[in-house]
């Protein structure tokens, strides 16, 4: 990957350059050490402090007469070089305040427009800029969240549940059992890693657009299994920044599963068994259950481009996998002499072989054992491999949509599901892209007052967001309104 | 003790009292009529029982829920258990359906009743004793609503009154293709269907074993017994924790407590324990981060996997490590000697990322850090091989768990070849035993194939008693006694009895 940095080499590269004493420590005291910017800083007027309600207060923009305490009113355009590593403390901040969505963040954790105790106590954990991780933090509303982050200036911070008590006072309870999660999304976490043993084209941390359909064929095929077969309606897809995909299924009733349930919901979806010693990792029961039979329709067109064409995973010595699969002794021996002849075959070629060879006569059983383990080969190859520890347990941390990347700088964007396809992970934006396109962006806005991020290729994304948001919100609303009414109605004799 | 006198019936004997005078009423006496063979346990006893019957019928339930018990970490099949379970529970705990002619029927099911209610309040104390409670009385449970007669079964489900909505004919004519490709019936046989919300039927949803539309779940009459279950299941575990609350203020004399206590205490699992005992072997020195590689001869197949993977990838997953750390620790590998083991076996990786990423987790397993109450209970025991047999098959790239359960039968033979069983009649039977999913009785036979010669030694010399050779059922236990007998003659016969057990 052309655009990955590593984070090792780069922050050796940087670590001279960092001059200013300040970023490096992680003092509280930090924001209010003076600096050039502040200095700038024009006397405030009454009137802005007291922000009209049509600009935002929490998405700074560079246009004159929106000045806010922390933002001077011409940032300092940030010099990104080539060398400057993604978590730098001068380009986080610059994320935090500019960039990063507190208010549908807030709006999506706390489910009302009001601040609940839903995002008031929802657990976040930061990953400071010295690796040191910081768990139990909790933030009563967007602004303390966004603040702490601008002071702290995490590479990176993660979701947890919605606890009993405040996370903060959890060590103030008399009785352990009265701190206690109550609530989080259900979440899904596919890795690439998971997919090592059939990926031919990259390996390890590195992707391309050829692995990335093994993603591309997961959220499909775990998607409509949550929307048609659960029910859920709320589900929100999410790059990781690097070579996988998060989902968060937010309906309330997902929210509340306790951990059995989790742990049906991940079996119901989990196919594939057994490690690496475990010979045939799909054995499906017949007849395929509905869920099976639907995904293998899905999953047969990916199987014919994606893994025949251009994964290859039978060329040379690989075919022996190929043929440890099949179940007919006769037809193995028969693919083995005619494979052993011209060992770069294609595999496309050689999944055919396998239907010329037994129709031409080198088949001892039925042809129906054949059909049955050529399916469970290309759910083999194609099912999605989840990371299923992380959906089983309510207490999982899971990164946050949105977030950078601290070792690609890829925004961690969501994916629309409609456009799936679409979807390259290779053009997502990186923070310091961003950056300097709110730098370079030429538009005339006095008028209507945009936000910097929506000056960036990051508007589509926060539009997104917004829009899904939005809908979870109505739902929520729609939901406390008929309780209220019910309620109301009790009142009434 | 006077008896209460059973041959009087009077309808006016119940315990439904207004709530606020319930603490002033004189206690009344319910004579419980038992119609049906199985029971949800909801009214509790009410009648007197004298005290050698509350001891007598409390140990008896005792004995049969060990014996299930038994069942389950010698793995046996259902139909092995029910075989096996037949005469055990005929002796302790008969309870015979209506259309048979025995006379006790009511004095049968009086005693399943009240033993399951004396037991309720011996093992309501802690949370462990709770869940393992709830789990071996629903296995009891379920065993008995497999063999209960059709016709009594259906109508002591339709006397629980649970809310199943059934499936109208327009639906079954609908989903027809998914519902039969769920029940996997060839003819087309008509089938009763229930509909409930799925979250009301996790196990079934986990085993795909019910057809999902839009949040309902479709069951097949024949998984009924999965929804009985998971309901008796659910009512006993909101039962117990209120037993559990109401216990520090349970009016008790001297006469009932020391039963209770009693009961609890012999409620142990004696051969799944981690004993701290196996840590301390006589004549072997401390193992050190460089002696492992020296040690692992004596490993059991589960770690020589662990270990062989280890030094062939430079890397083990994350099940893996802990598997392998909490059974080093077992054998006593200090926590600084792991570190270094594991520090020393990723080879390839910098040290940064090791203390980063690794470090915490070892230390965390040894208690070193982390919560409060893993700190005091010295971090995780290690795993026995139970919960080895019982945790979820290891996923791609992952090399944790029973070798003989996750390994295809190729693969698991090739293993034990490379740790020097060639033996073909051993092989064959390992196979055999595999294939009848008898793990560790897989394990065993090739721990005394091994050590033949010297088993036969200490036998013929009388220095081992039978216990120290039981069935092994914890990797640990395998180690130590593998060493020992390897290690004969250097000072230390028969020490593999003896030490306490560490507590849990």
């Amino acid at each position: 990957m052309p655009h990955s940095v590593s984070p090792d080499g780069s922050q050796a590269d940087s670590q001279p350059i960092k001059c200013e004493p300040d970023t490096q420590s992680q003092d509280v005291t930090m924001s209010d050490a003076p600096s050039p910017a502040k200095a700038e800083k024009t006397n405030v007027n009454l009137e802005d402090l007291f922000d009209d309600e049509d600009s935002d207060p929490e998405f700074s923009s560079s246009v004159p007469g929106v000045k806010s305490e922390e933002e001077p009113p011409h940032p300092e355009p940030i010099k990104i070089t080539s060398r400057s590593s993604f978590s730098d403390p001068e380009i986080m901040r610059a994320f935090y305040q500019r960039l990063f969505p507190f208010r549908y963040l807030f709006q999506w954790l706390n489910h009302s427009p009001s601040p609940t105790n839903d995002f008031a106590h929802r657990e976040f954990a930061f990953t400071l800029q010295n690796d040191a991780y910081l768990r139990y933090q909790s933030f009563p509303t967007a602004d303390l969240l966004r603040k702490q982050c601008i002071q702290l200036l995490p590479s990176r911070f993660e979701l947890g549940p919605v606890y009993s008590t405040n996370p903060r006072d959890r060590k103030t309870m008399r009785k352990a059992s009265a701190f206690r999660p109550l609530a989080k999304e259900l979440v899904f976490d596919i890795d690439m890693t998971d997919y090592d043993d059939i990926r031919t084209c990259c390996t390890g941390a590195s992707i391309c657009h050829k692995c990335w359909a093994f993603i591309t064929m997961a959220i499909k095929v775990v998607d409509v299994a949550l929307r048609e077969d659960f029910g859920f309606k709320h589900i929100m897809w999410v790059y990781s920044g690097r070579r996988g995909a998060h989902a968060w299924v937010c309906d309330k009733r997902a929210r509340e599963m306790d951990d059995s349930k989790r742990r049906a919901v991940a079996g119901y979806l989990e196919l594939l068994k057994g490690g690496d010693q475990g010979g045939k990792k799909v054995n499906a029961r017949r007849p395929l259950h509905p869920h099976l039979e639907r995904s293998l329709n899905i999953l047969k067109e990916h199987f014919q481009t994606s893994i025949l064409l251009e994964q290859d995973p039978w060329v040379e010595e690989k075919a022996a996998h190929l043929l440890q699969l099949l179940p007919d002794q006769k037809l193995k021996e028969a693919l083995q002499k005619k494979w052993d002849s011209s060992p770069s075959r294609p595999s496309a070629l050689k999944w055919s072989d396998i239907d010329n060879v037994a129709k031409s006569g080198a088949l001892s059983k039925g042809s129906k054992d054949l059909l049955e383990a050529k399916q469970d080969i290309v759910l083999e190859y194609t099912y999605p491999r989840l990371d299923a520890e992380v959906s089983k347990k309510l207490n999982h941390l899971l990164k946050s949509p949105f977030v950078v990347h601290p070792g690609t700088g890829r925004v961690c964007v969501p994916i629309d599901t409609r456009k799936v396809e679409e979807f390259d992970p290779l053009s997502v934006p990186t923070v310091t892209q961003l950056l300097t396109e709110i730098d370079e962006w030429e538009g005339d806005d006095r008028d209507k007052q945009l936000a910097d991020w929506e000056k960036t290729s990051l508007k589509p994304y926060i539009d997104y967001f917004r829009g899904f948001v939005g809908r979870l919100l109505k739902e929520e609303r729609g939901g406390v309104k008929r309780e209220r009414e019910e309620t109301g109605d009790a009142m009434e004799f | 003790m006077i008896r209460h006198d059973f041959s009087r019936v009077d309808s006016k004997r119940r315990a439904n009292l207004d709530y606020k005078k319930k603490q002033f009423a004189k206690p009344e006496f319910k004579q419980q009529d038992y119609e049906y063979r199985l029971n949800f346990y909801i009214l509790p006893p009410t009648a007197e029982i004298t005290l050698e019957q509350f001891e007598t019928w409390a140990i008896n339930r005792l004995k049969v829920l060990s014996e299930l018990e038994a069942c389950s970490f010698r793995n046996r099949t259902p139909e092995e258990t029910a075989e096996y379970m037949t005469s055990i529970l005929n002796k302790y705990l008969p309870l015979r359906s209506n259309s048979s002619r025995g006379q006790n029927l009511q004095e049968e099911r009086k005693k399943d009743h009240y033993s399951h209610f004396i037991l309720r309040l011996a093992f309501s104390a802690t949370e462990d004793l709770r869940r393992r409670f709830s789990r071996l009385e629903t296995m009891l449970f379920r065993l008995r609503f497999k063999d209960d007669d059709l016709r009594e079964r259906r109508e002591f489900v339709s006397s629980l009154k649970l809310e199943w909505e059934e499936v109208g004919e327009d639906e079954k004519r609908e989903f027809g293709s998914e519902l039969a490709a769920v029940s996997g019936a060839r003819n087309e046989e008509e089938q009763e269907w229930f509909k409930v919300d799925w979250e009301r039927v996790p196990e079934l949803v986990e085993q795909r074993r019910v057809f999902l539309k839009r949040g309902k779940a479709y069951v097949m009459q024949r998984e009924q017994m999965s929804l009985v279950v998971a309901e008796f299941t659910k009512r006993l575990d909101e039962a117990l924790e209120l037993t559990a609350k109401a216990l520090p203020r349970l009016d008790e004399d001297d006469r009932l407590a020391p039963i209770l206590a009693h009961l609890s205490q012999s409620f142990t699992a004696p051969d799944a324990a981690y004993s701290s005992s196996d840590a301390a072997i006589d004549g072997l020195s401390t193992p050190t981060a460089d002696s492992i590689d020296a040690v692992s001869q004596h490993f059991p197949l589960c770690m020589q996997n662990l270990h062989m993977t280890l030094r062939a990838n430079s890397h083990l997953k994350h099940f893996g490590r802990l598997q392998y750390t909490l059974f080093l620790k077992g054998i006593g590998l200090s926590l600084d000697d792991c570190i270094i083991f594991w520090r020393r076996s990723f080879k390839l990786m910098a040290d940064d990322k090791f203390n980063k990423e690794y470090k915490y987790n070892i230390r965390h397993a040894y208690g070193d850090v982390g919560g409060d109450a893993n700190r005091r209970g010295r971090g995780y025991t290690p795993y026995s091989c139970q919960k080895l047999l019982t945790e979820p098959l290891p996923g791609p790239g992952q090399s944790h768990g029973c070798p003989y359960r996750a390994f295809t039968q190729d693969n698991l033979v090739a293993l034990l070849q490379r740790t020097g069983i060639n033996d073909r009649d051993l092989l064959k039977t390992v196979r055999e035993d595999v294939g009848k999913q008898r793990y560790h009785v897989a394990c065993n036979r090739v721990f005394e194939h091994a050590h033949k010669r010297e088993i036969k030694k200490v036998k013929d010399d009388g220095s081992w008693s039978a216990v120290d050779l039981d069935t092994i059922v914890h990797p640990n236990t395998y180690f130590k006694r593998s060493w020992l007998l390897k290690h004969l003659g250097e000072g230390n016969v028969g020490m593999v009895g003896g030490g306490e057990k560490m507590e849990e």
